[in-house]
């Protein structure tokens, strides 16, 4: 649920925006280079103080999709009880977006997770390393070209044997 | 000649003697990563009791273990931290795993769980089931014990045969089946070879 004042204020401050809603959530599309501007407004002038989730959907193969990585932001203000949803469009061969972290610090390990299984960079991220796969791990698994079954990843250890253990 | 053997003189092999003594005192290791581990843990309480058959004394330090029970699955992040622990035990050392997923990677079969941990350490016993009732996994500790019985010598001479160096089964991967780019999904009956 949001406020038709919150939602004609971003509107009017980002032109761009393209609205969409359902089962009475409003979703507003944002072009990735405005999107450290949207979160400063919305932080700060429309009080959504809660980055509730971030993680990003892979459109590869998906009908009717034209871009290949959706971002999710899902915002919230705990003063009014408004949610927002975001979402931002990214493409290869370099999907990279701003870093949501200098407005909510709690974005830190939620992008982490994002760039470790989708690819996505975000620049700014003070600390944008793996956090579920090992830090050898070369692939981004949830990239539907990715064989679910992994390339061999799952098998690349020493095996023991009695007499060396 | 015979010899005169007093009433309370029992006479045995050595071998006999400390496999008894070590069978009657198997001190597990919880290697508890998942579901299955809830239930060793209903093993160990008051109404399975493990207890009975001398393997109470879960440890939580490799180097005070004798058998390592490995309940659930293991994901390949896990799986060196595994090793380390099983080399950190001291011999003799026996691993039990238990449930589908430790012994096959179960219904996981995805990029991070590793397919049955048997590829990569030495298994003594497999409990199937998803997760195996309590009183499967005592039965399995019991079965252990009469492999202990049965085959255990002082100086481990039994872990040093050619058929124990092998890996349980060959690392062998499933062919990894790509689709077409545009195609999300194949129809029924279709295999892409
Ligand atoms: S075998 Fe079943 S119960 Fe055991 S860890 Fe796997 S999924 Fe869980």
């Amino acid at each position: 649920m949001i406020d038709s004042k919150t939602q004609s204020a971003i509107s009017q401050a980002f032109g761009s925006v393209a609205w969409s809603e359902f089962r009475g959530q409003a979703r507003a599309v944002v072009a990735a280079g405005e999107l450290a501007a949207v979160f400063e407004f919305a932080r700060d002038t429309c009080g959504f103080d809660l980055l509730v989730d971030v993680t990003c959907v892979d459109y590869l193969n998906y009908r009717d999709a034209e871009d290949r990585f959706g971002l999710v932001y899902l915002l919230a203000n705990t003063q009014t009880n408004e949610r927002l949803t975001l979402r931002t469009f990214v493409n290869e061969p370099d999907p990279v977006v701003p870093s949501a972290v200098s407005f909510w610090p709690g974005a830190n390990w939620m992008e982490r997770e994002v760039w470790d299984m989708f690819g996505i960079r975000f620049e700014g991220h003070p600390d944008l390393r793996r956090i579920l796969m090992p830090e050898e791990y070369t692939a981004h698994p949830l990239r539907k070209d990715y064989p679910m079954q992994g390339r061999g990843e799952r098998h690349n250890f020493p095996v023991l044997h009695r007499s060396e253990a | 000649m015979a010899l005169e053997v007093p009433e309370n003189v029992v006479v045995s092999r050595l071998d006999a003697l400390a496999s008894w003594c070590r069978k009657n005192s198997l001190w597990p290791m919880p290697f508890a990563t998942a579901c299955c581990g809830i239930e060793l843990m209903a093993t160990g309480a008051s109404r399975h009791d493990m207890a009975r058959f001398g393997a109470e004394v879960m440890r939580f330090s490799p180097r005070q273990c004798d058998v390592m029970i490995v309940a659930g699955r293991v994901v390949m992040k896990m799986l060196p931290v595994l090793q380390r622990i099983w080399q950190q035990m001291h011999e003799p050392k026996w691993c039990i795993s238990m449930g589908a997923c430790a012994s096959t990677g179960g219904v996981f079969d995805t990029y991070s769980v590793v397919q049955g941990i048997d590829r990569f350490i030495p298994v003594d016993m497999y409990v199937p089931g998803c997760p195996p009732r309590p009183e499967q996994l005592l039965q399995s500790i019991i079965d252990l014990q009469d492999k202990i019985q049965a085959e255990g010598t002082v100086g481990g001479r039994e872990f040093l045969t050619a058929e124990r160096q092998q890996p349980k089964r060959a690392l062998v991967e499933l062919p990894v089946v790509s689709l077409p780019r545009g195609v999300s999904r194949l129809p029924q009956g279709v295999r892409v070879e």
